[in-house]
């Protein structure tokens, strides 16, 4: 009887970051029964779900966008959400996903494939399997439209709780002081 | 000297004649913003955060540099100045590389204060990510360019506290850098005293000492008072921690 009612959809979605986002996430620790109360999780890097689904209420996107795929994937989740959060501050500024970004991209991957390589000093090219990069990392907002922002290196779980709460009462959160925080 | 009376925000105050509208608001607890500006060293009106608005003049002044006037009425907070100083925030933080994730100076930063007082909730211009270099070629410290916004701090100090005057500015516009010497790298100048009086009025982890790493640069601006106070009264004022 109680999967009748209907719970707010909520997503996680995993760009160009390291996951540190989505570790503090789960340190949310005890909040997480709670929080599995409230809510259906039904996209996340946490959970095993393929494609991005129709109708998510709110959506957490970590990290910058950084190649193709990422690209395609913030446009689905704005098409698809009602409320799009950058979820900490490589989607917020790029931090430290852009910092290739003053080198150019032939520069890196031949820094990352083919210098800094132990075994195999080739690059991959079959972009079927693996993104293509696209020549700069961008915050999440300066693709597309992005409804509230959650600062630091990572959100801490006291800011993550408050802003899926507020968001649970259906008011955007304004993180004016509170947990403004970068880095 | 001439008694001048002003409103700020309100309320009436007196000054000085020749006191700039930041030395009278700070001697009375009245929060303006700046960057450039600091006690001790020359003013140059340069970063702008400090603008407050004037009746009868339509364009905002700095409080840095606009001296006192009989009978000025001045604001120094309201939705349209925090715009502006968001603004220049959002500016610096888009012209430069600034990821308080990895900088030495991460909760030790003006920069990073200054985003947060103003609301800097996220940046709307594109960033530029510039292609700036880094000098560790000092023995002590090092000067990273990417977290530099040109307050000219560091040339200030020198010049005027130190008096070695290492450092200037070259270039023009958003080419603009600070340099030692005539463009030679740090470890190679040969009027450096070594001093590091430019790393500790830094208000970023532009200039920051060897050796340190995420969030450890502390810089502290006492010595200035410290040095001022010895040279302009012949007194030596305890400076703690500071």
């Amino acid at each position: 009887m109680k999967d009748k009612i209907q719970k707010p959809k909520v997503a996680t979605v995993w760009l160009g970051g390291c996951s540190g986002c989505h570790m503090s996430f789960l340190d949310l620790d005890e909040r997480l029964i709670e929080l599995a109360d409230k809510i259906d999780l039904v996209y996340s890097p946490l959970a095993d779900v393929k494609t991005f689904p129709n109708n998510v209420d709110i959506t957490l996107v970590e990290g910058a966008v950084t190649n193709d795929e990422n690209e395609e994937m913030a446009h689905t989740v704005r098409k698809h959400s009602r409320y799009v959060l950058s979820f900490g501050d490589c989607a917020t500024t790029g931090n430290v996903t852009a910092m290739r970004n003053r080198f150019g991209n032939a520069e890196l991957i031949d820094r990352a494939y083919r210098e800094l390589a132990d075994i195999s000093n080739s690059v991959p090219n079959d972009h079927t399997l693996i993104a293509q990069l696209r020549e700069q990392a961008i915050p999440l907002h300066h693709l597309i439209r992005v409804d509230a922002f959650l600062h630091g290196c990572p959100p801490t779980p006291d800011e993550i709780w408050f802003a899926i709460n507020e968001l649970l009462q259906g008011r955007i959160p304004v993180f004016n002081t509170q947990f403004l925080r970068y880095g | 000297m001439a008694v001048k009376t002003l409103t700020i925000n309100g309320e009436q105050y007196s000054a000085q004649e020749g006191e700039s509208i930041l030395s009278v608001a700070r001697q009375h607890n009245i929060p303006i913003p700046t960057l450039c500006h600091l006690e001790g060293l020359s003013t140059v009106g340069a970063c702008r955060l400090c603008v407050v608005q004037i009746e009868g003049i339509p364009r905002l002044l700095p409080a840095c540099t606009t001296k006192v006037e009989e009978g000025m009425v001045i604001q120094t907070a309201n939705e349209r100045l925090n715009k502006y100083r968001r603004m220049i925030v959002a500016l610096l933080a888009s012209e430069g590389n600034h990821v308080c994730a990895v900088c030495v100076a991460n909760n030790h930063c003006e920069l990073q204060d200054l985003a947060y007082s103003v609301g800097l909730v996220r940046v709307r211009y594109p960033y530029l990510f510039p292609n700036k270099q880094l000098d560790a070629t000092h023995k002590d410290y090092v000067m990273d360019h990417n977290r530099c916004v040109l307050c000219t701090r560091c040339v200030r100090v020198c010049d005027e506290v130190e008096g070695a005057h290492v450092w200037d500015v070259a270039g023009r516009g958003i080419n603009s850098e600070i340099i030692t010497g005539l463009d030679y790298s740090w470890g190679n100048s040969q009027t450096c005293t070594e001093c590091g009086k430019c790393v500790m009025v830094c208000p970023t982890g532009a200039l920051f000492e060897k050796g340190v790493t995420v969030s450890e640069m502390e810089k502290k601006k006492g010595f200035l008072k410290y040095i001022i106070t010895a040279r302009q009264k012949k007194e030596w004022v305890s400076i703690g921690n500071e």
